[in-house]
């Protein structure tokens, strides 16, 4: 079994200005475990296409709380959750199509394939009016 | 200032700076736009070299200001690209419309 080495958590408002923040943070305590400056890219842009569906989607650009946490293990993955109490996705296997999108204006539907791309595993959670979990785990190599 | 404009002989040049997310997006966005609509130019180039991160958002941006462009008869292209975010690029197709160079 792996074991948790370090982890924290936090709740912040759906504004559009934490989209940096968070990838930020993710960022920062993903460089603990001494990732390639390639790796905490990757985890940046993850993260940042996870909390923009919370905001676009989930909480449809209103009001709305997006809770993240995030546990790195003794073997040098991360595992990131980001979770929302929003609409919820009533079909995951279209959702994580590339292109689909329920938003038009200039919204591309490639978010899901892109943390796809730059991780190890995804995996989505999700209730309808309820909400949804997206959690990211990506196997950091020692620079 | 997130975006920088250079219009010469009907070709327009927007240079992109800073990080491209659903937050910046849209300033960015309204910039290109107003300036397309008032100049006509007959090729639009996207300038990605002062670009330090982008996400999905950026590929959304070429989209819409590719099909924009493509009603005023005018085309597009984008360079300065990173190797990343070239590979965000390409999973959308866009480089099957757009010139990437
Ligand atoms: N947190 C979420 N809550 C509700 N719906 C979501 C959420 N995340 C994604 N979706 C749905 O999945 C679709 C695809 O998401 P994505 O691949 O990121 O593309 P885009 O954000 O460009 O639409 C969205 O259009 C939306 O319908
Ligand atoms: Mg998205």
């Amino acid at each position: 079994m792996k074991k948790i080495t370090n982890s924290f958590k936090m709740a912040l408002p759906s504004k559009s200005i934490n989209e940096s923040f968070s990838r930020v943070v993710c960022a920062a305590f993903v460089s603990l475990a001494d990732p390639t400056v390639e790796e905490i890219s990757d985890i940046k842009t993850a993260v940042s296409e996870a909390v923009t569906n919370c905001i676009v989607h989930a909480y449809e650009e209103k009001n709305g709380i997006i809770y993240i946490s995030a546990d790195l293990f003794d073997d040098n993955t991360v595992r990131i959750k980001i979770r929302d109490k929003g609409v919820g996705i009533p079909d995951i296997p279209k959702a994580l199509t590339p292109l689909f999108t329920t938003a038009g204006d200039d919204r591309s539907g490639l978010g899901f394939t892109v943390m796809e791309s730059f991780t190890d595993k995804l995996t989505v959670k999700s209730v309808p009016e309820k909400g949804t979990t997206v959690t990211l785990v990506k196997k950091l190599h020692r620079k | 200032m997130p975006v920088l404009i250079k219009s010469l002989n009907k070709e327009f040049t927007a240079f992109l700076s800073g990080e491209i997310d659903h937050h910046s997006a849209p300033r960015i966005r309204e910039k290109i736009d107003s300036h397309l609509n008032r100049e006509k130019p007959e090729r639009l180039i996207l300038d990605f070299s002062g670009v330090s991160f982008m996400d999905s958002s950026g590929v959304g941006l070429v989209m819409g200001r590719y099909k924009n462009a493509l009603q005023l008869n005018c085309s597009t292209c984008v360079c300065g690209l990173r190797e990343r975010d070239l590979r965000i690029m390409k999973m959308s197709g866009l480089e099957k419309l757009v010139e990437f160079r």
